[in-house]
């Protein structure tokens, strides 16, 4: 019963926190601004699913986690090449 | 300006085999958890793409030494072989075999032919996203 409670409380403070940081991506005054509310909107995602896998009581969602995070990591390197070269995979290597 | 990406590259070096060996947990687990040849395939082209993010084109072909349409090719022909065991064996087509076989380290292994089928499923989903990738990374 209280683990459901403080789940709950948990799950609730992070929507409130995804919602703030989808504030921050359609109103980021620069690109590397919504680029890092993205990647923060990613670690919140791993946050909902651990505690759902704990709120459903199943270990099925544990790779779900890692693969979320991976992604986030390569999503932003993406965006971070992309912002700071304008073209994300070279063809040769230039230095 | 000259860019160093010294720290992404590093990164990329250690990161990528993190990512390779969560692929092939997702590619053997498949049978009795989540997972299965298609996201192992997907994570295993997302461990390339962040080398190719890392590096470049022609370092990344340097490295892997094969060719993408090769591989979806070959990935094609081992599911395709799994499907006539079936039928050699008097069965219906991707009929699939199972059983206690002896290996030489292992022991006594349960293996089942479906493995065969994800494995080429799992070279099909490589080889089709990076032939993706490095065909839209090239073009200019």
């Amino acid at each position: 019963m209280i683990l459901k409670v403080a789940l709950s409380i948990g799950l609730l403070l992070y929507a409130i926190s995804t919602f703030l940081y989808l504030y921050r991506i359609l109103k980021g005054p620069t690109t590397s601004d919504k680029v890092i509310a993205l990647d923060s909107t990613g670690m919140n995602l791993v946050a909902i699913v651990a505690l759902l896998s704990i709120l459903y009581d199943t270990d099925a969602y544990l790779d779900v986690i890692l693969l979320i995070a991976l992604l986030a990591f390569i999503g932003t390197v993406s965006f971070a090449k992309f912002v700071e070269k304008g073209k994300v995979i070279d063809r040769e290597r230039d230095n | 300006m000259k860019t160093n990406n010294v720290l992404l590259r590093n990164v990329t070096k250690v990161v990528a085999f993190i990512i390779f060996l969560f692929s092939l947990h997702l590619f053997f687990a498949g049978h009795y958890n989540p997972g299965g040849g298609f996201v192992a395939g997907l994570t295993s082209a997302g461990a390339i793409t962040l080398t190719l993010l890392a590096y470049d084109i022609k370092t990344v072909q340097g490295m892997l030494h094969m060719n993408t349409i090769m591989l979806t090719a070959f990935g094609l022909l081992i599911a395709f072989c799994t499907g006539m065991i079936g039928i050699f064996s008097g069965k219906p087509f991707l009929t699939h075999k199972f059983g206690d076989v002896v290996l030489p380290i292992l022991g006594k292994t349960a293996l089942h032919t479906a493995t065969l089928f994800d494995l080429g499923i799992y070279l099909v989903v490589v080889g089709v996203t990076l032939t993706i990738i490095q065909t839209i990374g090239e073009s200019d």
